[in-house]
């Protein structure tokens, strides 16, 4: 560790480390549910477990940006932090936030826009972290060395926090109110978190492998220009049925089309970064989860995307289990497995124990990413006969759900191979101490 | 892209793009919202009672087990044309009593079937959700869903 300061980021990625635990074990709560329903339903019904399951979720990741950019900003910046206190006063209040939005939902106060059903004071918390947190980095950026990796790193974060406005604007005009409500939702997933992977990704291509900064920067422009002029007019495919415009149904399909380039354009990066780079990094399981994360971020976001996202397609599959499958695969490549591959990186620096291959942490890895493909899979087949039956034959919900059943038992099996994995990493990162595997003996080209 | 594209170049286009689409963006989104105020929902007026249901509808967190307009949980049925299912889209006392006679069934109970929780709502307000649920249900969304199984 270069700078005294970046140590900040330790207590981020532990409290969302934290609450990824609690987000996958609420996700088990709720694969149970869909196998045996009467589970817990007159106390802890469905929709409650499942505010919790997507809140934490968005939080962690969240938490996980935020301690990405302390890390990495100080680095770049070539200089501490503008001010640790700072920075943990605003991870205090995340948290006190978070636990807030959880108590309440447990006894039933909460708001009922999907992903955005925190109470008004919990909003509020978010809107001062977000607010004390671009003040701090953009104060370090402003003051150091400014370089390609931080400026796209800021500007995604800061037209990020700027979106969240959109969470306080709620009209009572239903098809009004879901318009604005993209503008949060699809506008961060498909556009200004796409930046903050962008970059976090190539930082970490810039320290493993080796390669010339100059090249990673200029695939970084490439990157993030692919993933804002097609993310932005892509955000139509959210708007075929709510209520808007015919005219989004060709701007929709069109442009969201166009976002699988730039998924497509970080896998190749991180391919080409490796095959390029002369470096031979003992982080090992860090370079894993950089190419794991790139890899399934294409197949979940751009593959799963764009397999419902034609509106011609989207009529019949909209808001089925296809949804959900993609739901579920893309935000694991793109935005858990990046910031675990952050994690793994810098855990074992701000834990001073280098170098460092963590046989632990890859196991997990192919834990993990089996289970959600898995999951992806059997959620793909449910979703397609549910959209045969229920769109095309005109059955009704609940009697197609019931066909359905073998696919959830086996989504719950998924399940647990996820959180045995989730459970796994934690373990690798926080407890163990040494290396568990001893390398081999290095071979000699030739013999 | 050696020559051609330069770091800074790259960078540029990346802004001036960027800008474009985002003025694009806003334009079409104001065309859209003037789009649902006036067509396409105007079939029916956004009255007291459908802003109080609408409220009603958010407070019990209903969008966590249904989809709405297809948007939500999968858990439960479609209920953006719920109305219409029942066959009271233009009747708005029986939509009221059939919404209130299935919501103070619930829970069910019956072993192996999901369960919808019991809420606690009044007279007014389950009034104010069946008109919510009648005023969505008279959005103009393009002929979605495709049938009324929803
Ligand atoms: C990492 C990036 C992405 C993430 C995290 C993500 C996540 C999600 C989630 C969670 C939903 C469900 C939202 C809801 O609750 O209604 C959704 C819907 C959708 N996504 Fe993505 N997505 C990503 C990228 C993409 C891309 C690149 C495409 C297109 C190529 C795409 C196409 C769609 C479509 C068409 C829907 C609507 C599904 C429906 O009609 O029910 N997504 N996405
Ligand atoms: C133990 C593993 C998991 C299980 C069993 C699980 C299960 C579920 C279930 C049952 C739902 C509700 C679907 C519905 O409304 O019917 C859900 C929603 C969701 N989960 Fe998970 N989940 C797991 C892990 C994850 C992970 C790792 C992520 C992030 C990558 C994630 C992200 C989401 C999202 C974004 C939604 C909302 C989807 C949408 O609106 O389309 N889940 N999950
Ligand atoms: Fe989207």
């Amino acid at each position: 560790m270069k700078y005294q300061s970046q140590q900040v980021a330790y207590a981020y990625f532990v409290a969302a480390m934290a609450l990824f635990g609690i987000q996958v074990l609420g996700g088990l709560l709720l694969g149970w549910i869909y196998v045996s329903p009467n589970t817990l339903s007159e106390i802890l019904p469905f929709n409650i477990v499942r505010m919790i399951h997507t809140n934490a979720l968005i939080v962690w990741l969240l938490l996980g940006f935020f301690g990405a950019a302390y890390y990495l900003v100080p680095e770049e910046s070539e200089r501490e932090i503008f001010s640790v206190r700072l920075a943990y006063f605003q991870l205090a209040i995340l948290v006190v936030g978070t636990l807030g939005a959880v108590g309440s939902y447990l006894v039933g106060i909460h708001g009922g826009r999907e992903f955005l059903e925190q109470p008004l004071w919990v909003k509020f918390g978010i809107l001062v972290a977000a607010v004390i947190f671009l003040v701090n980095v953009s104060l370090t950026f402003l003051a150091g060395r400014k370089t390609a990796i931080t400026n796209i790193l800021l500007m995604g974060l800061w037209l990020l926090c700027l979106l969240w406005v959109f969470a306080f604007i709620n009209p009572d005009n239903l098809s009004l109110d879901k318009m604005y409500w993209w503008m949060v939702v699809h506008l961060w997933v498909e556009a200004t978190w796409e930046l903050v992977m962008a970059a976090i990704l190539g930082f970490l291509m810039l320290k493993l492998t080796g390669v010339d900064r100059e090249v990673i920067e200029k695939w970084l422009y490439v990157i993030v220009a692919t993933a804002l002029f097609s993310g932005i007019l892509g955000t139509g495919h959210h708007f075929y049925w709510i209520g808007t415009p015919g005219y989004w149904q060709w701007i929709g399909s069109v442009f969201s089309t166009l976002e699988v380039v730039p998924f497509f354009a970080m896998m190749s990066f991180a391919f080409v970064m490796v095959w390029k780079g002369r470096k031979n990094h003992p982080n090992k399981a860090a370079l894993l989860w950089s190419l794991g994360s790139s890899t399934v971020a294409f197949f979940g976001a751009g593959v799963w995307g764009f397999l419902h996202t034609l509106h011609g397609v989207n009529f019949y599959t909209h808001g089925t289990q296809i949804t959900a499958a993609h739901g579920h695969l893309a935000f694991y490549g793109a935005y858990v497995a990046l910031n675990l591959a952050m994690f793994t990186y810098a855990m074992p620096i701000l834990r001073g124990r280098e170098p460092y291959n963590q046989v632990l942490n890859m196991a997990s890895f192919w834990l993990m990413t089996g289970g959600m493909a898995f999951m992806t899979f059997t959620l793909t087949f449910a979703g397609t006969i549910q959209t045969h039956m229920q769109r095309i034959v005109g059955d009704y919900y609940m009697q197609v759900q019931d066909e359905l059943g073998l696919f959830y038992m086996m989504r719950f099996g998924s399940g647990v191979a996820v959180v045995l994995g989730a459970l796994l990493f934690i373990y690798s990162m926080l407890v163990v101490r040494r290396e568990v595997v001893k390398p081999g003996p290095v071979a000699v080209p030739g013999e | 892209m050696s020559e051609l594209l330069t770091k800074s170049r790259a960078r540029n286009v990346f802004y001036g793009g960027s800008i474009f689409f985002v003025v694009v963006f806003v334009a079409l989104t104001a065309d859209s919202h003037r789009h649902i105020t006036r067509t396409a929902t105007s079939g029916m007026e956004l009255s007291d009672a459908v802003r109080h249901g609408k409220h009603v509808w958010e407070r019990h967190s209903c969008i966590n087990c249904h989809t709405l307009h297809g948007e939500g949980a999968y858990f439960a049925p479609e209920v953006g044309n719920v109305m219409t299912r029942w066959g009271v889209l233009d009747e708005p006392e029986m939509a009221y009593e059939m919404l209130d006679a299935w919501m103070q069934a619930q829970p069910s109970g019956i072993e192996g079937r999901r369960q919808m929780p019991h809420f606690e709502i009044t007279e007014e307000e389950m009034r104010a959700l069946s008109e919510f649920l009648r005023w969505a249900d008279q959005t103009d969304t393009q002929n979605w869903p495709p049938n009324d199984a929803g």
